[in-house]
């Protein structure tokens, strides 16, 4: 796709400004994280848990809301990322606004969880892109993921966003397309006790 | 006149309110343009076919029935918070008349043609 990309920056006024600015701009970022629930499996259902009476993310200013990535600051990749549906998570990531994060809730997020030897799990979101905050369990409870927040958050009141970070963030990354993250189908073994050899998603294209 | 005054002074303040927002937005916020956010579609995937969808003709049916009956709530609901108003008197009433006898010929020529039957 030959599409002209502007390099990734940020706007002049928050580059320039002095520290007190930008601890208010962080406050701000910090207690208005519009998530996108992107719910896989039976961890959804603790994330849905957690947004609702009992246990009310959205006192620490989650808004479970955000009707499309293009509108959604957070990220919750909860559940089994298999290696048909990454392509889906990796495009969607691309499209949300930045500054954007990403927290891998359970145990299948953060790295296959107890399908780590699948043929067709992803073994963890980060190896499609960055991720902010893991949240360990299997399931996690939903105290979990509101430890998990509060850790965002307080990541988010001390980070300086400045063009040169923003650049190192995601200048990495941006060029990629969601379907370098797509592989080809396994083939399956020609005999019985034939050598399976795994090859990881991504790289390989034959 | 003062009243466009004041409907002109709301749209001011609308573009304004707009402008202040997006020019905010473009002197603080980060930005890391990619090819995926230039794409039409949300949901992640490829889309399949083309954009070019066709409705079967049988469901203009129920375009037809609709257009009858809410054309006719939206002029009949108006006219019924003023028809006590002395002024308007039987002229009103004779206008309505001859509107709901046009819709009318619309709803018989649907139920001549079977549409009004229950299966």
């Amino acid at each position: 796709m030959a599409v002209d990309l502007p390099m990734p920056g940020i706007g002049p006024i928050n580059n320039d400004a002095p520290r007190p600015i930008k601890v208010v701009l962080n406050w701000g970022r910090r207690y208005s994280l519009w998530v996108f629930n992107f719910g896989l499996a039976c961890c959804a259902i603790e994330f849905i848990a957690a947004s609702m009476a009992r246990h009310d993310f959205i006192r620490l200013g989650v808004i479970p809301f955000a009707p499309s990535p293009r509108q959604a600051d957070l990220m919750v990749v909860s559940g089994t990322v298999t290696d048909k549906m990454a392509p889906a998570i990796r495009r969607l990531y691309d499209q949300m606004p930045e500054p954007k994060y990403v927290i891998s809730f359970g145990s299948c997020a953060n790295s296959g969880g107890p399908y780590w030897d699948s043929y067709c799990v992803t073994k963890g979101v980060d190896q499609l892109m960055p991720v902010d905050v893991y949240v360990p369990g299997c399931p996690p409870r939903p105290e979990a993921l509101l430890q998990g927040i509060i850790h965002l958050q307080e990541k988010i009141a001390s980070e300086t966003l400045s063009t040169k970070s923003v650049r190192a963030k995601y200048a990495g990354s941006r060029r990629a397309v969601a379907g370098e993250v797509t592989r080809p189908l396994l083939t399956r073994p020609s005999a019985a006790g034939t050598q399976v050899t795994y090859r990881p998603p991504g790289g390989m294209q034959s | 006149m003062s009243p466009y005054i004041t409907v002109g002074g709301v749209v001011l303040v609308g573009v304004l309110l707009f402008v202040a927002g997006m020019g905010v937005r473009r002197l603080l916020a980060p930005y890391a343009p990619t090819a995926a956010k230039l794409t039409t579609y949300e949901c992640g995937v490829d889309p399949v076919g083309d954009g070019w969808a066709q409705t079967n003709v049988r469901y203009f049916l129920y375009a037809f029935l609709y257009v009858v009956f809410a054309v006719d709530a939206v002029y009949l609901f108006p006219w019924a918070t003023v028809i006590r108003n002395a002024d308007l008197g039987m002229a009103s009433l004779a206008e309505m008349g001859i509107f709901i006898g046009v819709l009318l010929v619309g709803l018989a020529h649907a139920a001549r043609r079977g549409l009004l039957r229950w299966v």
